[in-house]
């Protein structure tokens, strides 16, 4: 099976705004690598850091969490939340001597899947040259 | 753990297996620890499937269920409810989307697509091994829905529930209901006045056994969730006793009156007393003294033997099962010197325009002692901003200003239109205004956002310019006796209601539905709806479309004695938790507090299961059903080890 080189992506995506953006852009036919895998959560500011840290020690070239920003059916806090879990687990991979660019967040609204498309490809690009240069 | 795990693999006609090798798939995944059983199948929510499965779920005791197949906003319901109807727990169904994630946007590498799709219905059997299975919890109700607002959304909501058997509050925060139809007089599309409408309404509600109206009232508090809500009221008195009949002294009290402050019903353009009665279609029809400028002088008092300062606020505790939120606009107000508003004294807002008709004698029309006869309205003025944040369109303002325009005429028959559109929206049956007003002579021009009309002050005259754009881009001027500023709605500014109910607001600052299309009057604190324009720029039969929607909505809360609420909820590991309260504060819904034994606790009724507390736990002692560290593990571990 040939599977061209693509670095391998988790997604954290939310079930009511980034999902329906992820398969949006599926209903577009618009692609992107098959080895971005997503996991759905109720919202952004639910991801813990313990599962970004154990995706990359796991296997994973990088974590992307798609971002509910101020469209968050739970409230506006969600954006300055979810910015709080990504500097605490930026944090916590310089200790453990992870580059974190390995980490990224942007907010995906429920019909951004244009933009979905090109951050996933932009981080896919910058975790290949990371991979190269490493 | 769940160790006889059934798998569907779906073709979906030829949407998945034209690109996704079906039958690798499902060999790949056939020997996975706990799978009893691996199918593929044409259609999985075919009827004949989900007969076959609730068969297999019997026949082999499956004791989990996987179906890879669209996504789970298409067809997770449908699957939960083939492993209820076998006898299992909904919660220990997991769906993979292999459709929409995998076949459609990886049509282009086939190898590429079925290696994903392992993957993913891998790590779903990881997670479904896993599952618990969780019951929904019952909550009891209070039959009863509380209504915030009583413009048209609100009375409309009032009335249809009242007539479904509940008993509703009505509660209104000004001392008279009718909201903003009340201010319009016509109004487009019938002939019927906002004030008629308001008139029949409140006739009907009155004589309502089952509805209790509160004017002067606010909502200060709310506790509890669906089924259960205690609110409390803030109940302004009128400082006018009973309703003052004797009409004579009540003239003299304001007559009396010192105090003189612009009146809002006209937007400003005309002045009223402290004390002061309503307008025709604003009801109760009884006079009351606003507070708020009222110096206590005591004048009125004494001409006036009903009149009484010394009335007290009065607080309210309610028991409701649902809150149904109908709190309406505000109209745009234009910063000084937007189209020359407050600097060139001829230019009014649509709001304003509206009610100088309303009372102007009929003939010839006057602006401030001066004869009125070009109009030049400009349009989209709050709306479909360049440079500001409101980007929406406000919906109702093509047609009702063509409706005034047209309506204007009856009144005062020698007055000419020029409209300065951004390109008129009469959307639906409302285009036959748009068509009768082109027909009686009035003059459409059209410019592009990047070139907005100017409104400019020449000598002693106002004129009007634009590049427009139906004429090739001609600068085309009028001279104006009046300029009306097409104002767009914006959210209330005073949302307090907002913050007490914890109501999430979009983009655009209206309150947020959970779905545009599928759940459009529900929020995501469950049993509150929201109805009318405080959701979003409406005009009045969306706004009753969206309000009687609401009103279904909100019975179906209240309907029955009990209720089912969904059961994904944080749970905190009393052993675990060390108390820091930072849970409490990363809640939105104030759902946690410290228990007895000085731990975190999760009120499951109150937990709408956003997980915001699970990340800030320093000894990570919450975990959220369905969403716990072992079921989200196990699928990073089966993503990150590709077979
Ligand atoms: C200039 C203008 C002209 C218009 N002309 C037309 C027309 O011709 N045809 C048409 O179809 N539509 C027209 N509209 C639109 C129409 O006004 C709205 O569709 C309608 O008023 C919406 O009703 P509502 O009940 O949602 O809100 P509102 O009319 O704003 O009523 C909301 C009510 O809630 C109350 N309230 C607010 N906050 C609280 C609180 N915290 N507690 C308790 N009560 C509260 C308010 O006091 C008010 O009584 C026009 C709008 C404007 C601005």
């Amino acid at each position: 099976m040939n599977v061209t080189k693509n670095a391998r992506i988790l997604v954290f995506s939310t079930v009511k705004i980034s999902d329906p953006a992820i398969d949006m852009a599926g209903l577009l036919k618009l692609h992107y690598s098959p080895k971005v895998y997503t996991i759905s959560v109720p919202c952004s500011s639910a991801v813990k850091p313990r599962w970004i840290l154990r995706a990359l020690a796991k296997g994973f070239d990088g974590v992307f969490i798609a971002a509910d920003g101020t469209d968050c059916p739970y409230g506006e806090s969600c954006t300055e939340k979810t910015g709080e879990i990504v500097k605490k687990t930026h944090q916590l991979m310089k200790e453990s001597n992870i580059d974190p660019v390995r980490l990224k967040m942007a907010a995906i609204c429920s019909v951004c899947s244009e933009s979905f498309i090109k951050h996933i490809n932009s981080f896919n690009d910058t975790l290949l040259k990371l991979k190269t240069t490493e | 753990m769940k160790q006889r795990i059934g798998v569907y693999i779906c073709h979906c006609g030829g949407n998945i297996s034209d690109y996704v090798d079906v039958e690798m798939v499902r060999e790949a995944v056939a020997h996975e620890k706990g799978v009893a059983i691996a199918k593929t199948t044409v259609f999985a929510c075919a009827d004949s499937n989900q007969k076959e499965m609730v068969q297999d779920i019997k026949d082999n005791q499956l004791d989990a269920v996987v179906v890879a197949s669209c996504s789970p906003k298409l067809h997770e319901v449908t699957f939960r409810a083939v492993v209820e109807r076998a006898g299992l727990n909904k919660y220990n169904y997991v769906h993979a989307n292999i459709r929409e994630q995998v076949s459609w946007p990886h049509s282009d590498n086939k190898a590429g697509a079925t290696q994903k799709a392992i993957q993913i219905v891998r790590a779903a059997i990881a997670k479904v091994r896993l599952s618990e299975a969780i019951e929904p919890l019952e909550v009891d109700t209070t039959q009863a829905v509380l209504v915030i607002g009583a413009g048209i959304a609100g009375m409309k909501a009032a009335i249809a529930l009242s007539k479904m058997g509940v008993k509703v509050y009505l509660v209104e925060r000004e001392h008279f209901i009718g909201g903003r139809i009340a201010q319009w007089d016509v109004l487009c599309l019938t002939n019927e006045t906002g004030k008629e409408l308001v008139s029949r309404l409140y006739n009907e509600i009155v004589s309502n056994k089952n509805i209790t109206l509160y004017t002067g009232a606010q909502l200060i508090e709310c506790k509890g969730s669906m089924g259960n809500f205690a609110v409390k009221l803030k109940l302004n008195p009128r400082y006018v006793k009973d309703i003052c009949n004797d009409r004579a002294s009540l003239r003299k009290a304001i007559d009396v009156c010192p105090v003189e402050v612009p009146d809002e019903f006209n937007f400003g353009i005309t002045k009223r007393k402290a004390i002061y009665h309503n307008f025709p279609g604003e009801y109760p029809q009884a006079a009351v003294i606003d507070m708020n400028s009222c110096t206590r002088c005591g004048l009125c008092a004494k001409v006036c033997d009903k009149i009484d300062l010394d009335m007290k606020v009065e607080d309210l505790e309610l028991n409701v099962g649902s809150i149904l939120v109908a709190t309406g606009f505000d109209p745009y107000t234009p910063a000084e010197g937007e189209f020359g508003y407050k600097v060139i004294d001829n230019v009014v807002t649509l709001s304003q325009f509206k009610r100088l008709l309303a009372f102007s004698e009929p003939g010839k029309l006057q602006w401030k002692g001066k004869p009125v006869k070009n109009i030049a309205y400009i349009y989209c003025v709050g709306s479909r901003q360049v440079e500001g944040e409101n980007k929406y369109c406000s919906r109702y303002c093509c047609t009702a200003t063509i409706n005034t325009a047209l309506k204007a005429n009856e009144k005062f028959p020698e007055l000419n239109h020029f409209h300065f559109t951004r390109g008129i929206r009469t959307y639906g049956k409302q285009e036959q205004l748009y068509h009768n007003a082109s027909k009686s002579g009035h003059v459409f021009l059209q410019s592009y956002e990047d070139d907005p009309s100017r409104v400019e002050r020449k000598g002693d005259k106002t004129i009007v310019r634009i590049n427009d754009i139906l004429t090739n881009r001609k600068e085309l001027e009028v001279e104006a006796d009046l300029v009306v500023l097409v104002i767009g709605m914006v959210p209330r500014s005073n949302n307090s209601v907002a913050d007490i109910l914890k109501l999430p607001r979009g983009r655009d600052s209206f309150f947020n539905e959970i779905h545009m299309k599928l759940r459009p009057v529900e929020t995501v604190i469950d049993g509150i709806t929201i109805a009318g324009t405080c959701q979003g720029p409406k005009n009045v039969v969306e706004s009753i479309n969206s309000a009687l929607s609401a009103a279904i909505k909100s019975y179906s809360f209240v309907g029955k004695d009990k209720l089912m609420v969904e059961p994904v909820v944080a749970e905190v590991d009393p052993n675990l938790c060390k108390w820091c309260d930072k849970c409490t504060r990363a809640c939105p819904f104030d759902a946690i507090f410290k228990n007895e034994q000085g731990v975190a606790h999760v009120n499951d009724t109150v937990c709408k299961g956003c997980g915001m507390c699970l990340p800030v736990c320093p000894t990570n002692a919450i975990q959220l059903k369905t969403f716990t560290d072992n079921e989200i593990e196990s699928m990073i571990d089966v993503l990150a080890n590709e077979l």
